[in-house]
């Protein structure tokens, strides 16, 4: 069997895989986080809230009302979607004028009441989601058998990905939306309702989160703890891409979810803290992060 | 300044007197405990404007340490506190200088990144104990000669340990130091124009304020009896921030009334309602950010000022 510094290339293969459906839900979190800090300005905290909420949506969508894999992974965004644009509306906007850190403060708060809320009606144990039928089985890759379902997980998420940084950089919509992170005023005054631009962008984030969390159901348990450590993570991804950068923030998901699944291999007990590691090695060598402007 | 003065010394006589008014010690204790941590913490959110996201790490990390020295190496109880402190000091050294390359936001996302950093260490490192923790940490003499174990005794030891803290960041706050801080935090590109090292000024704020932390989780560890993970999760951190909110940040007695706010409610309500707790502390995150931003102490003044 053929291997790198004694490491079977099968099985580092095999975890760049799994690492890379861990770095499809980074990818998934961090773009909507970078998307609403370019024009809110405010670091969403309750990013793994929405993310757990949209795997909860999943759950009880299923259990309560027999909605399956598909409608949910339409009908779960949105819901969380529209909470979170409830949100904005209610509270969030109430604090664009001052220091970003009340933004953060306010939504790590939420963050922790969505959770408690769960907590107490769930219970802190995982609810297991079924894979949807369509997605059974197995693909044989030749070096490893990755199951379908994951395959579609990475798939999607990059499809996903790949089509927000396209409406972003390349169309109408997505020149109005920059031009408003650059300058909301100077846009208002030609007569585009920024409001309504920041409550569908917040929206749009709030659902890429949520749908990231339907896209886990069946490979995670359901818990209401899952969002906020992995929040922790994606924040690290954004401070080594740099917030400014849609694709770097793709980007830097996709590869730390990789690094994450290698180190796995090489030495399992770093495998947690990898990334962190990266992140100070980062802001060592290039403190605005590697896709980032210095501001 | 007369009535703080009073006010002062009104608050002093009671600390003094709490055993006898039927306080329980180990609970004036954690208050005296919390309030260092949030006072600690207070010196670098409300005076050098640093919002760190991460402050669990210092204050559990130097729990672990001096429980671990304490019962595990059977130090002295004095030396065992120095030493978490120190360490928790280094530690903050180490976060430090690299947290201080960015600001604001990102400030805050990086300490939360390395707290959590800290977190992994201590649920894999051989002396912590890991998913267990350190249980039936023993509290010893401090340097050979006070004895702890009376829960009496002990509140003393800590209410001279805070007094001095408070004493000593008060000093800090209103020296050329703490002025300087301060500008910082107004102005940062102005504290650079006019030749202030200001990198220098935020790590050494920063490396006090985690000694600070270490401090009360070194005595928290002594006066519980036991150092978990979860002292260093980022529930902790997000706890200490509350704390200083709510009181105000910034203002020299705010993290205190905030810190006794948050514990007492904790005390009070974690038997009674479970997991609504976490859901309370939310609300309350969320009302301050919403319609108090100067915090209970903040407000006071406010209103105290503007009256003529």
């Amino acid at each position: 069997m053929t291997s790198v510094f004694g490491f079977p290339i099968p099985v580092i293969l095999g975890q760049l895989m799994l690492g890379l459906v861990n770095g499809s839900f980074y990818a998934m979190l961090s773009l909507g986080l970078a998307v609403i800090f370019g024009l809110l300005g405010v670091v969403n905290f309750a990013h793994g809230a929405f993310y757990m909420l949209g795997a909860y949506a999943a759950y009880v969508a299923l259990d309560l009302f027999g909605i399956n894999y598909w409608f949910a992974l339409v009908l779960a965004p949105l819901a969380v979607a529209l909470l979170g644009i409830v949100i904005e509306r209610l509270l969030l906007r109430h604090l664009y004028r001052l220091d970003p850190l009340y933004g953060l403060l306010l939504t790590f708060g939420i963050a922790l009441i969505a959770e408690g809320v769960l907590r107490e009606y769930f219970g802190s144990s995982g609810q297991s989601y079924p894979v949807p039928d369509l997605l059974q089985g197995t693909l044989n890759l030749g070096f490893m058998v990755l199951p379908l379902y994951r395959a579609w997980v990475i798939v999607a998420s990059l499809t996903i990905c790949l089509t927000t940084w396209f409406v972003i950089e390349r169309t109408r919509l997505g020149a109005t939306l920059r031009a408003a992170t650059e300058n909301a005023q100077l846009v208002q005054a030609f007569g585009i309702n920024v409001p309504l631009i920041v409550i569908a962008t917040y929206g749009a984030g709030v659902a890429l989160a949520a749908l990231a969390g339907v896209l886990s159901a069946p490979v995670i348990q359901v818990n209401p703890q899952m969002g906020s450590s992995l929040v922790i993570v994606v924040f690290a991804v954004v401070v080594i891409g740099g917030m400014g950068s849609i694709l770097g923030a793709i980007v830097s998901g996709l590869v730390l979810g990789m690094v994450e699944g290698a180190t796995k291999v090489i030495y399992p007990e770093a495998s947690n803290i990898v990334v962190f590691v990266i992140m100070v090695l980062v802001l060592i060598w290039r403190p605005a992060g590697l896709f980032g402007r210095n501001t | 300044m007369k009535s703080a003065r009073v006010f002062y010394v009104a608050l002093m006589a009671l600390l003094l007197a709490a055993p006898w008014l039927g306080v329980y010690p180990v609970f004036a204790m954690k208050l005296l405990c919390f309030a260092m941590f949030a006072c600690a913490f207070n010196l670098l959110l409300g005076y050098a404007g640093m919002l760190s996201f991460g402050h669990a790490a210092y204050f559990g990390f130097s729990a672990y340490v001096t429980g671990w020295l304490v019962t595990a190496q059977a130090w002295d109880s004095g030396t065992g506190i120095l030493a978490g402190m120190l360490v928790s000091g280094a530690l903050g050294l180490v976060i430090g200088v690299i947290a201080i390359r960015r600001q604001g936001i990102y400030f805050a996302m990086i300490t939360l990144a390395l707290a959590q950093l800290v977190y992994f260490v201590c649920l894999q490192a051989p002396f912590t104990g890991g998913e267990n923790g350190l249980q039936g940490i023993r509290r010893g003499k401090v340097f050979g000669i006070v004895p702890l174990h009376d829960d009496t005794t002990m509140y003393y030891v800590v209410l001279v340990i805070a007094v001095a803290v408070f004493l000593f960041i008060r000093r800090v706050v209103h020296s050329p130091f703490g002025q300087v801080l301060k500008a910082i935090r107004e102005n940062e590109p102005r504290a650079v124009s006019l030749g202030y090292k200001v990198e220098r000024y935020k790590l050494v704020a920063f490396v006090l304020s985690a000694a600070l932390s270490g401090l009360a989780g070194s005595l928290k560890a002594l006066i519980l009896g036991f150092a978990t993970l979860s002292d260093v999760l980022q529930s902790t951190s997000g706890e200490v921030i509350l704390m200083t909110l709510l009181g105000g940040t910034g203002t020299f007695f705010g993290p205190v009334v905030g810190s006794s706010i948050v514990v007492t409610l904790q005390e009070y309500l974690s038997d009674r309602v479970g997991a609504w707790v976490t859901v309370i502390i939310g609300v309350i995150f969320v009302a301050c950010v919403m319609l108090f931003r100067r915090g209970i102490v903040g407000e006071l003044l406010a209103r105290q000022a503007r009256r003529p």
